[in-house]
Parts: structure tokens; sequence; C-alpha cells
């Protein structure tokens, strides 16, 4: 296991490198320069060339690349142009947002796909399943940003249940320390702000986990539908045993490695890829961050931005791969 | 683990259904906290807090309110007309190369440092040094280059006592008054500036404006407060501003239906009809300093005739543009400069909307059964053209009406300019926003034959023209300028070299209880006079 471990993370080292050079290789082929976003379009060509100069744009592409590396390297994410400040410090709290965001998501769509699949797959061919179903191919075709517009429209502004944008009240903006702010406001004794704060992850949370509850959803009731048809749980059935026990207990154990895999995926999907949501719902989160940084060509944000992505993509997948262990023991490590 | 589940599944359930119901009557969103604080949803966040390296309209929005500038546009009016403000009055030499300003006396940075005349050396110091770093975005443009440049046009600036600046200039310049009321060149506190470095404007901004910076969470909010010691008193009405992003403009909408903002901008065109209606809301124009229009590239044939361009002018029907890519807010344009700028002439009538007029002068040009050429277009909006590629395919079915046949070619807007300069575009769509409200900001930069290349991508020369721009430029007498500008314009309009399409007025939304907010020509302004009820 532990031999596994280190192997796997020392896997890493070359798949982050070549993402780097990927990311590094397609930003500069896309036309456009920070300079000229930076001065607009009615600078001089010589403001421009004094600006990529001492943004030391002007050096030839491997020249940045490997100054790049050499930062990476030391542990330094880099300076935004756009900004001047450090990405490091700039980074962390558009990705706490988004892992708050993210994760509330992912509680919804476990808790809620799993339980669809299940009743899907154990009540097959019912009218349950049917809705199940059906709703599932709702929910993953459904564009985002509508559904995100729609629930603004009922849960907002008809309703006026639930805030329709933003991590906080802007009038009681919620106080950071380490910009989670679920745990921020509980840190603070402000219990009335971890209140506010989980209103308002309701709505966005939600938009964000449809795609995710459906695709697990639906992953949970085929892999469920080939365990239930195994000769054990027809034992168990024979023996008695209660069927809500057999499906939980015994069944889902063994129908769980698939559903774990898909569970993994979507949550490194949702980190990098809740820009949608995040547009919608103004949630500062960091798919925002680099969007606005592809925008304005701030190559150091789009790079590290992605790289600091890809690597929480991939610790992920790496604990998922731990995790099947505890749920198959038949399952080695190598 | 059935009961683990079933206690979960039920905590869960209870927790949302009090989640809902409790939401009802919690109604955090319109806290009616006695201090007035104003929100302002926006699409995109600032760059930086120094107005001087920052060229997009987000940026200004902010430092407008906590810096101000020597002479400030009159912002009450929406105009772009140049009053006093850090400076209360100023002479100008009579062969206009010396500006010579009086201080206002008794004004603090809000980090306490005093406002005076070495306060406005170092800023401009500051600026005309900055070619090493080349960050400064506007000095070189408005100001013709840095320290070490032929075309910089100031040549010193000093202080001769506390209370006086004097800005000696290379040359005669009219819009330089004008320039100095652009954001841009806002005073900073120096102690800031010296303090922070290179990072000034990261995370700082120092002025004497009305606001004081507070904080910044970076793609989320930027919070201003009052700055109790402002120099002009009673003013600001607000106790805070809170500029708030939200990049879609529907959801954007829906946070001001819901009450979480007071005020936002980039209203969807087609939502503007919905809200009329709405006693909650009001909408707001902001006057146009901008043109939209379709230029032709002069040297190309069959456009170096102007019996042609003349006739395409002919051709276009504006009000159908407007009414379908506007919806209607837009105002069919006449000349290459919006009405708000001194000297527009309105004496000018456009070309009327005849097809067979223009056919007749196709014939005329020896184009009876007119001819085949390229509309090139930008792929993405812009703030004067909503919908380029519509509005060139409406272009091309007025065309094909005289039997000039159009093909389209889009472009991205990077590539595109590139494209225009170097000559490359028979007929393109394009537009300008004005920097400093100077009518030599559109007329020269736009159509003289010194911009040709540059902004000038008709690539029209035309000396009659040059001479009236350059006597306009060098003229400090405004009724003079004004006669100027106006015969420019007439040349322009007979020559042709572009068909104006609209002047694009941008629409603002916020609510009815918010009063005195007057918006700018120039696309953000103070929010000193603004109060909630």
């Amino acid at each position: 296991m532990l031999y596994y471990s280190v192997k796997r993370l020392l896997m890493l080292i070359p798949v982050l490198l070549g993402m780097t050079l990927i990311v590094f290789g397609i930003i500069h082929a896309i036309p456009g320069n920070p300079a000229l976003t930076i001065l607009g379009t009615k600078a001089t060509p010589e403001a421009i060339h004094s600006l990529n100069k001492s943004l030391g744009l002007d050096n030839p592409w491997y020249v940045q690349y490997f100054s790049y590396l050499k930062d990476i390297l030391s542990g330094n994410l880099g300076t935004s142009i756009q900004t001047n400040s450090p990405i490091s410090s700039e980074i962390w709290p558009h990705l706490a947002a988004t892992i708050e965001l993210s994760f509330v998501a992912m509680i919804i769509a476990v808790f809620v796909g799993i339980n669809a699949g299940i009743i899907s797959a154990w009540k097959q061919n019912s009218f349950l399943d049917y809705t199940a179903m059906i709703l599932a191919l709702i929910g993953v075709s459904m564009p985002v940003f509508w559904l995100g517009l729609l629930e603004q429209w009922g849960f907002s502004i008809k309703l006026q249940w639930l805030p329709s944008i933003g991590r906080d009240d802007i009038r009681n903006s919620v106080n950071p320390i380490t910009n989670l702010y679920l745990i921020d406001t509980l840190l603070q004794g402000r219990f009335d702000q971890f209140w506010m704060v989980i209103r308002h992850l309701i709505l966005p949370a939600i938009a964000l986990a449809t795609i995710p509850t459906a695709i697990i959803a639906r992953m949970t009731r085929s892999s469920m539908l080939e365990v239930l048809k195994s000769d054990y749980i027809r034992t168990a059935k024979a023996k008695g045993q209660r069927m809500i026990w057999i499906v939980y207990k015994y069944a889902l154990k063994n129908a769980f490695i698939p559903i774990l895999t898909v569970i993994g995926l979507q949550t490194g999907l949702l980190l990098g890829g809740a820009i949608l949501t995040e547009t919608i719902f103004g949630w500062p989160g960091v798919g925002l961050y680099i969007y606005n940084a592809i925008q304005y060509r701030d190559y150091p944000v789009i790079q590290s931005g992605i790289l600091v992505i890809a690597f929480i993509f991939v610790m992920v997948n790496f604990i998922v791969d731990l995790l099947y262990g505890l749920f198959d023991p038949r399952i080695k490590y190598r | 683990m059935k009961k683990k589940y079933l206690s979960l599944t039920l905590a869960l359930v209870i927790a949302l259904a009090m989640a809902l119901t409790g939401c009802g009557n919690s109604s955090s969103s319109k806290s009616d906290d006695s201090s007035k604080t104003l929100v302002f949803g926006r699409g995109a966040d600032t760059t930086s807090l120094d107005p001087a390296v920052v060229t997009d309209g987000e940026s200004f929005r902010v430092t407008q309110n906590i810096f101000d500038t020597l002479v400030a546009y009159d912002y009450k009016n929406q105009t772009t007309e140049v009053k006093p403000s850090l400076a209360t009055s100023w002479k100008i030499s009579s062969d206009g190369k010396t500006y010579t300003f009086n201080l206002r006396k008794g004004v603090k940075f809000s980090d306490g440092t005093a406002f005076n005349a070495d306060a406005v050396v170092y800023n401009f110091e500051r600026w005309m040094n900055g070619k090493k770093s080349g960050k400064f975005a506007y000095f070189p443009s408005m100001f013709g280059g840095y320290k070490g440049d032929a075309s910089l046009v100031i040549k010193s600036v000093t202080a001769p006592n506390a209370n006086t600046v004097v800005f000696t200039l290379k040359r005669s310049s009219a819009p330089f008054l004008k320039n100095l009321a652009m954001s841009p060149f806002a005073i900073s506190s120096p102690t800031a500036i010296k303090k922070y470095g290179d990072k000034y404007g990261a995370n700082s901004g120092v002025g004497t404006g009305p606001f004081v910076f507070k904080n910044w969470k970076k793609n989320n909010t930027i919070t201003l407060v009052k700055n109790k010691h402002y120099w002009k008193k009673g003013l600001p009405k607000l106790d805070s501003i809170v500029f708030k992003v939200i990049p879609d403009n529907s959801s954007r909408l829906n946070a001001l239906k819901n009450g979480e903002i007071d005020i936002m901008d980039g209203l969807n065109p087609s939502d503007i009809n919905g809200l009329k209606s709405d006693k909650d809301l009001h909408v707001y124009y902001r006057p146009p300093m901008n043109v939209a229009y379709l230029g032709f590239n002069v040297t190309m044939k069959p456009f170096d005739n102007k019996k042609v361009r003349q006739a395409l002018n002919m051709a276009v029907d504006k009000e159908a543009i407007n009414k379908a890519f506007y919806n209607g807010q837009a105002q069919p344009a006449t000349n290459p400069m919006p009405p708000v700028l001194l000297g527009f002439d309105k004496s000018i009538k456009d070309y009327p909307f005849d097809l067979k007029a223009a056919k007749k002068l196709l014939a005329e040009a020896g184009y009876p059964h007119g001819f085949t050429t390229t509309l090139y277009t930008m792929s993405n909006p812009r703030d004067y053209m909503p919908q380029p590629a519509k509005t060139a395919e409406a272009l091309q079915a007025n065309f094909a009406k005289i039997g000039v046949k159009v093909k389209i070619e889009n472009v991205e807007w990077s590539s595109y300019i590139t494209k225009l300069q170097k000559g490359g575009a028979p007929m393109y769509l394009m537009g300008w926003i004005g920097d400093n409200g100077d009518p030599d900001n559109f007329l020269y930069t736009l159509l003289d034959k010194d911009s040709a290349g540059s902004n000038n991508l008709s690539f029209y020369k035309s000396e009659p023209l040059h001479k009236v721009l350059i006597a306009a430029q060098t003229e400090t007498n405004d009724a003079k300028r004004v006669a100027l500008y106006e015969k420019a314009q007439k040349i322009i309009h007979e020559d042709a070299p572009w068909v104006p399409l609209e002047y694009a007025k941008a629409a603002l939304v916020g609510k009815s209880t918010i009063s005195g907010f007057a918006p700018s020509p120039t696309g953000s302004e103070p929010l000193e006079d603004v109060t909630i009820k």
C-alpha cells in the first residue's frame, strides 16, 4: 500500500510537467498578447514593445517556459501580469469558494444520486424507476446556466426564499479567515452568518449538482442491477433477510466500485468546471479566476491556475484509488 | 445501517424544510441598516486601483470615486465640459503653451498627506518617466509619449509655490485641458506611491476623492467608505459603496429585482422593455460618446470613387439597424463624432435612405450593375455594436438592393485590428469610444492623414481636412474651434469615407429609491451626489 502510494505520487510529476507544457503551448498559440490587452486597443506600438520587454514577453518561448518552470519547482506560482500580485495568495480565496461549492454540490449529488439509483434498480421497470431515470436524463441534458436562471427566478424573485447571487449578503459580508466561509463563520461564532452562507450555497449547489447527480444515479442503477442478480443476493433473500437491508448493506457495497470511480471523476470535474455556475451566481471561484485570466492573456495565472486544478484532479483520483481497497478487500495495491 | 440512513434522511429533510420556511421572514437581502450603502452590480472586476495603469471602464468606475483630477468633466450635467476640481482656476498663455493652475487649499489625501503643487508634479514626473516599465496605458497615447520622446507634448511641470502648478508645453494643444480631466490622470498620494512602490494599485489606492478604499475581494466585491474629510462640503451622501461582480447580465438583473444590488450596468437591450412598467426600477441611459461605423478603404477599388461611397451611404437603413440590433436605444449617426461633443455640426443632414438615388450615383460612377466586395466584421460584441455579425448581414441585405454583392468575413478581435491596420479590408465595421470628450479625439484620431494605418483604418487622406484639424488642435478659443470642427465635418460628410451608423446608448437600471445618479458620457462617474431613500 505504501509502495503503491509512493509510486503513484511519483508518477504525478511527469503528468503535471506534461500538462504545463501543453497549457503553455496552447495559450501561446492563441492570438493576442497581454501587453495589448493591458494597454488597450489605443496603445502605440512603442508602448506595447516596452511593456512586453518589462514583462519578459519578448524572450523566446522556451526561455519563458523554463523560467516559469524554475519558479514552479521552487514553489513559486508566479505573479499575475494583470494585477501584479503573487498568484499563490490570489488563487486561494477563489479556490476556497470553489471547494466549498463543489463540496456541498457533491454531498447533494452523492446522496440523491445513489438513493435514486438504488430505488430504480430495486424497483426496476416500475413507475419510480422510469421517473427517476427520466429525471436523470433531464438532469444530464439541462444547460446549467438556464437552470440557474430559472432557480433565481423561482426561488429568489417569485418566492423570495433564497438569495440569488454571491457567497454572502453584500451588506453583511463574512470576514474571511480561511476563506471557507462555512468554517470561518463557525470560528467567529457567527451562527447567523453560518446560516446565511448555507442559504447562499443552496441554489448554486443544486445547479452544480444536477449533472453529477444524474450520472451517479445512472451508474448506481446499472451497477446495482448487476449485483442484485448475483447468487449471494438470492441466497440472502432466501434466508428471509429484509430487502432494504440486503440492498443497502450487501448489494451496495459490491456495486460501489464503479460508483466511486464516477464520484471521483465528477468531483474533479466540478472543481475545474464550475465556471458556468460561477458566472450565473456571481460566485468568485477559481473557474472565474482563470476565465478572466484568459480574457486578459494573463499567462502566469492561466498556467498556474490550470496546474493547481490538474493537481487537485489527480489527487482526488488518487484518493479514490486508495478507497477502492476499503470497499473491496479483494483489491490489492502493488 | 438502515436506521442510520433513515435518520440522516430525516435530518436533511428537516434541515431543508427549515431552510425554506425560515427564509421567508429572515429577509437578509433587504436588511434595513441605517447606514447608507449602495451596491453597484457590474460584469467584471477592476484590474488595478491605480488609475494611471488601467484602460478598462470597470477600473475607472471605482477609481473615479477614490481620486480627483486637476480639472473635472461636468458630471452633473452629463457633458464633457471642463470644470474646476483640485485646481480652482487656470490661466492659458496667449500662445497656448503655458498653463498655470491655482490649486485648492487645505485638501488632504485620505492617508493624511497634504495635497499641493509638489504632489501634482510628483504624479506627472512618475508618468512621464514611465518609458522603462511601459505600464502607463493612457499617458503616452494622450500626451504623445514619455520623457525622451520628441512627440511628448509636455516640456515641463513645475511648482513655483505650494499652490501653483505650471505646465509648459512644446506646442499648443487644445485638447490638453480635457486630457487632464480624464480618470487616468487623477492625482495619487505621493506617500502611498512611495510606500507601495511597484505594488501600488494592487491592493491600495490613495486619493482625495469622495470615498476611501476599504477592501477588495477579487472577482467579488470592492468596498469604499465615505471620506469624512472630503473637500466638497456635505458630500458624499452615501456612507459606503460596494461594487459587486456578477458576470452574467440576466442574473445581475435577477439580483437587482431581488434587492441584493441597488443599481447595475450591462443591461441586455432585450430586457429593457420589460422593465419600463416596473415602478420599483428606473432605467438610465448614458449619453453616447461613441460612434459605430462602416468604413471603406478609400485606396481600394471601387471605394476610391467618392460617388460609390456616397451611393452606399444612401443604401443603409440606419433606423432598421437601430431597431433590430440596439432595441431602438441608439441614435442613428450623421457625423463621425457624437452630438455630446463640442462642435458637433447639427446642420449636416444625413444622406437620405434612397435606393433610387443610390443606384443612379452608382451608374454615374460606372457601376450600373453594382459590384462584388467583402465586408469584414469582428466576431465579438463591442459596446458600440452589440451584434456585429448580424449588423453585417443587415448591411449585406441593404446593399444587395442596389446590386452590390457583399461577402462577409468574421475575424477575431485582436487579429481584426491588425488586419485593418494593414489595409486588408475593402469594407469593415468598426467603432470608437471617446477618451477625453474632445472632438480632436474623434476627427483627428480617426480620419486625419497622420493617423492613417493606426486609427484611420480607411486610409483617408485629405489635405484640406488636415489643415482644418491641425488649426483646431492649436486653437484655444472654443468658438473658433467650433467653427473649425464644423468645417471639418462638412468635408468628411462630402467625402464620405465612412457610413456613420449609430451612436449607442448604454442602459443602466437602478432601484427607483436612488436619486442623484447621472450617468456620464465618459463611461463612469463619481457617485458623490447619489443617495438612497
